[in-house]
């Protein structure tokens, strides 16, 4: 997902175009621990209220099938439940994928396209109706039925009968779901390696059958332990007890400490420092800003928490634009790109890591690589402006006018200034061009606008090396003339993409061996320098001095009901 | 937004304090010169002016030969002396977790005078090229905004009827966008062009100065364009001009030769105006980052580089927000003195 996952619907409707068959496997899984973590799961002081601030409303509908930010999902995960979820937890554990309103996690048959799943007993959602097949069914109906949930096309197509559902929307029927009393059969078209990563995320939490399927004001009845109140985009939104939960899976959802957590909005990060600083509100959505780091780091360290996330931020450098459909320009830009510059505008080196590479550390298929560093190593070390002035000469691509395109984003932009220098600097003729983030995004996926170099980022959907070399990189990811083309650089390469596509048939049923796939197909990527690849960044969390039990997942993030409030 | 009302009253009258004998036998351009060299406020700001005009003007051999510093190039891993220590420009925070980095503040030396920016870059050498650039957009800008009103309130106001309606709805339609919504919304389409924008065989890049002073001479010609209207409208029923049609004079030559000096004074003394209200557009669209384009500086972009220090390094926005201060005070003093020398009872001011 694009960062924050803001604004990515577009993306994910490109998605379903991308071919099927990504490989990679969540069981493998693992990511980075927190750094200043607490970290016990479950229990904790119940009661009081847990008062958040953000800047805004989660971006787009509250429907939980249409919405795709992180901060929607951070309140979805505790009032709804999907058949399976990742384990709430910090550290690796947090990646594992443990079974929730269903009792176990099947074991596919049928070459990997039949799963049945069987119920848990005596489940109700918060109002009071109980769990049952057809709930499950009509969730998944609903998915097409609403008509823009956004990878419904790309996700949820394996599903037999989605095929028709996307055609006619209105009167979806998946074929593929039978219900028997309480066990649920999913017949898929295919073997899907990533199948529990997609029923682990909101868009397949369940809901009431009697749903309507159309956007709706605010998430209907769930199953977890809150329940939505109020959803005032404009104001804040309330989570208070579902009076109808009983804790079944610590694991999978435990019950919540606070009896209320409300987010207000309206506040700008500045302002949420403030009111997080000054105990009036016990967490802020939002990332500091830059300027208050200092303070938040001496005056209230141990009221900040630092965790690395499965993300890289990157520019990608456009293979089917002069200049750099040239291969030694794109190696010459990684050559020279010091990315310990580039840490230091994004927080330094606490903050964020320097990397060569697609994959994000401590993920699936993650092999350490960097050809592109003054001493020869799988670590980054220094730039090598000598040899990019080689290859920029080489190339015969000097004076070019290039233009870099970010966001106008602080950090972005900053990072954008850094890439206009340093190509000044290399001999060609840089501009600038800072768009708003709402509308860079669009922007430079579209072939059209011949965008050249862009700055981007990637934060895992869920933990599959597919999910970045697939979605970022192949060649079904890439859509000329559309808004929806996740892959910038407009990279496709026969070979590599031959390459994912065994990675994808091995993950069915050797995970491992799958992997091993994957981290070729990484080191090829970065060979070919589509990208320059930055740096995995890390999160900042700063709560106020009333809360406690503090826990990282990184999937979810923080994890807001597991911690208590004074 | 400001817009400028004049009411005309041609007739030379005295100054306060002056005599009839004094400007008796002068030309008005002489009697102005006199009146003006008296006001010593409008001396000061006409000095004030010139200084920060010469130093902008200047800002290359501040950079190279006294800061040492190239200020459009990021210099985040350089290093620069201070009191004898080599030390980072751009500083990572060593206190606590050490979150974050912090550019060097004020060394009150060449290098590095008022400390660093986010990319590492020398912050007063910026403030000067950026007082270039806003001065050179705004004094270009207004220049060509008056012309063009100019040139167009002496059609609409000679030819009258037809001529002078459409001209005058054009002028309305401008006027009736909010200044900044048009000249953002002209922006983002002007700067997003891929590869530049052509008009014929002239292609101009996008991050060239001559966008943003298009795009601000271009919304506030209606503003200067109403005034002069009126008095070509005035000047143009007097019995001269009638004495000038009835001998045969060719319209070019009632134009220019007898409305246009007759109402020259008016856009003279709107121009020192004109100056100071589109540097400050100038520097508004560029903090808002569609006008002058990085790695340039304009003083509105250093303000904006500064915006996320304002709590660790505020002398970043402080000091280009002072110069823009300073020169719009100088020229709004000096277009006030302009108007007293020429008229002295002239009502020219400023509606906001």
């Amino acid at each position: 997902m694009k960062r924050w996952f803001v604004g990515l619907a577009s993306v994910l409707t490109a998605l379903a175009l991308i071919a099927s068959g990504c490989g990679g496997s969540s069981k493998n899984s693992s990511s980075g621990g927190t750094t200043t973590t607490s970290g016990s799961s479950g229990g904790g002081a119940k009661g009081g209220v847990m008062l958040t601030v953000a800047n805004a409303a989660p971006s787009g509908s509250p429907d939980p099938q249409v919405n795709y930010t992180l901060q929607e999902w951070q309140l979805l995960i505790i009032t709804h439940d999907g058949l399976v979820g990742f384990k709430r937890a910090s550290g690796k554990e947090g990646t594992k994928i443990v079974p929730d309103l269903a009792e176990s996690i099947p074991k596919p048959t049928g070459g990997g396209k039949i799963w049945t799943f069987k119920l848990r007993p005596g489940i109700k959602f918060s109002d009071g109706s109980p769990l049952t097949g057809n709930d499950v069914k009509a969730t998944f109906n609903r998915i097409f039925k609403i008509g823009d949930s956004p990878n419904a096309g790309s996700w949820y197509n394996v599903i037999q009968g989605a095929d028709a559902c996307l055609k006619t929307p209105k009167t979806c029927d998946l074929s593929g779901i039978t219900v028997n009393g309480d066990s649920v059969t999913f017949h898929l078209t295919e073997a899907d390696p990533e199948f529990l990563d997609k029923l682990s995320v909101p868009f397949a939490f369940i809901l009431p059958a009697s749903t309507p399927a159309h956007n709706l004001s605010i998430p209907p009845a769930g199953t977890g332990p809150y329940m939505w109140k109020t959803y005032a985009p404009t104001k804040q939104i309330v989570l208070v007890r579902n009076p109808h939960f009983k804790e079944w899976s610590a694991e999978a959802q435990p019950s919540g400490n606070p009896d209320q957590i409300v987010q207000k909005f309206g506040l700008t990060p500045e302002a949420q420092v403030t009111a997080v600083e000054n105990n009036n509100a016990d967490w802020m959505f939002d990332q500091p800003p830059a300027d208050r780091l200092g303070e938040l780091s001496t005056k209230y360290a141990d009221r900040v928490h630092v965790n690395p996330l499965t993300a890289t931020w990157y520019m990608a450098m456009n293979v089917n634009v002069p200049p750099f459909n040239n291969l030694k320009v794109r190696q010459a830009i990684n050559f020279a790109a010091d990315r310990n510059a580039l840490v230091k505008i994004y927080g330094g080196p606490k903050l964020a890591q320097p990397t060569c590479q697609v994959l994000p550390p401590n993920f699936p298929g993650y092999v350490q690589y960097c050809p592109y560093t003054k001493n020869p190593s799988a670590k980054w070390s220094a730039p090598d402006l000598a040899k990019a002035k080689q290859l920029v000469d080489q190339s015969g691509t000097k004076g070019m006018t290039v233009k870099v395109n970010t966001t106008t984003n602080d950090v972005d932009k900053g990072l954008g200034l850094y890439f206009v220098s340093l190509l000044n600097q290399l001999g060609y003729k840089a501009q600038l061009q800072a768009l708003s983030p709402a509308i860079q995004y669009p922007y430079i996926q579209n072939s059209k606008n011949k965008v050249q170099l862009a700055f981007s980022d990637w934060y895992q959907d869920y933990p599959a090396a597919s999910d970045f070399l697939q979605i970022l990189l192949g060649c079904g990811s890439f859509h000329p003339n559309s808004n929806a083309s996740p892959n910038i650089a407009q990279f496709c390469n026969k070979a590599i993409q031959q390459q994912m596509d065994h990675a994808g048939q091995v993950g069915i049923t050797n995970p491992d061996g799958a992997n091993k796939i994957w981290a070729q197909v990484d080191h090829k990527m970065t060979d070919q320098a589509p990208w320059v690849a930055m740096f995995n960044p890390k999160y900042i969390d700063v709560l106020s001095s009333r809360v406690t039990g503090y826990q990282f997942s990184p999937q979810w993030y923080f994890l807001l009901a597991q911690a208590s409030v004074k | 937004m400001a817009e400028f009302a004049f009411e005309p009253e041609p007739e030379i009258r005295l100054a306060p304090g002056e005599s009839a004998k004094a400007i008796e036998g002068k030309s008005p351009w002489r009697i102005a010169g006199r009146r003006f060299v008296r006001d010593r406020l409008s001396l000061a700001m006409l000095a004030l002016f010139l200084v920060i005009l010469i130093g902008s003007w200047l800002a290359p051999v501040y950079a190279h030969h006294i800061a040492h510093t190239d200020p459009f190039v990021s210099n985040l891993t350089g290093t620069t002396v201070v009191n004898g220590k080599r030390v980072q420009v751009i500083q990572a925070q060593s206190g606590g977790l050490g979150l974050g980095s912090i550019p060097i503040g004020p060394t009150w030396h060449s290098n590095y005078f008022i400390g660093a920016d986010n990319q590492g870059r020398d912050v007063m050498a910026r403030v000067f090229y950026g007082g270039k650039a806003s001065l050179q957009i705004g004094i270009v800008s207004a220049v060509i905004c008056t012309l063009v009103a100019l040139a167009l309130a002496l059609l609409a106001g000679f030819f009258k009827g037809w001529t002078d309606s459409v001209l005058s709805r054009v002028m309305d339609l401008i006027w009736a966008f909010p200044v900044y919504l048009l000249a953002i919304s002209l922006a983002t389409v002007l700067l997003t062009k891929p590869g530049g924008l052509k008009w014929g065989p002239v292609t101009v890049n996008s991050s060239s100065l001559w966008v943003p002073t298009f795009i601000i001479a271009i919304v506030y010609v209606p503003y200067v364009y109403r005034p002069i209207r009126g008095q070509v409208l005035s000047v143009r029923e007097k019995e001269y001009i009638e004495a000038g049609i009835s001998q045969g004079a060719s319209n070019l030559r009632l134009m220019f030769s007898d409305i246009l000096p007759n109402v020259l004074s008016t856009a003279i003394v709107l121009l020192p105006l004109m100056i100071a209200t589109t540097i400050l557009t100038e520097s508004a669209l560029s903090f808002l980052s569609i006008g002058v384009q990085p790695p340039n500086a304009s003083w509105g972009t250093v303000i904006e580089d500064g915006q996320s220090l304002l709590y660790s390094r505020p002398l970043v926005s402080i000091v280009p927000g002072v110069m823009i201060v300073l020169t719009v005070l100088a020229l709004n003093v000096l277009g006030d003195g302009v108007r007293d020398a020429l008229d002295p009872r002239a009502k020219v001011h400023v509606r906001e």
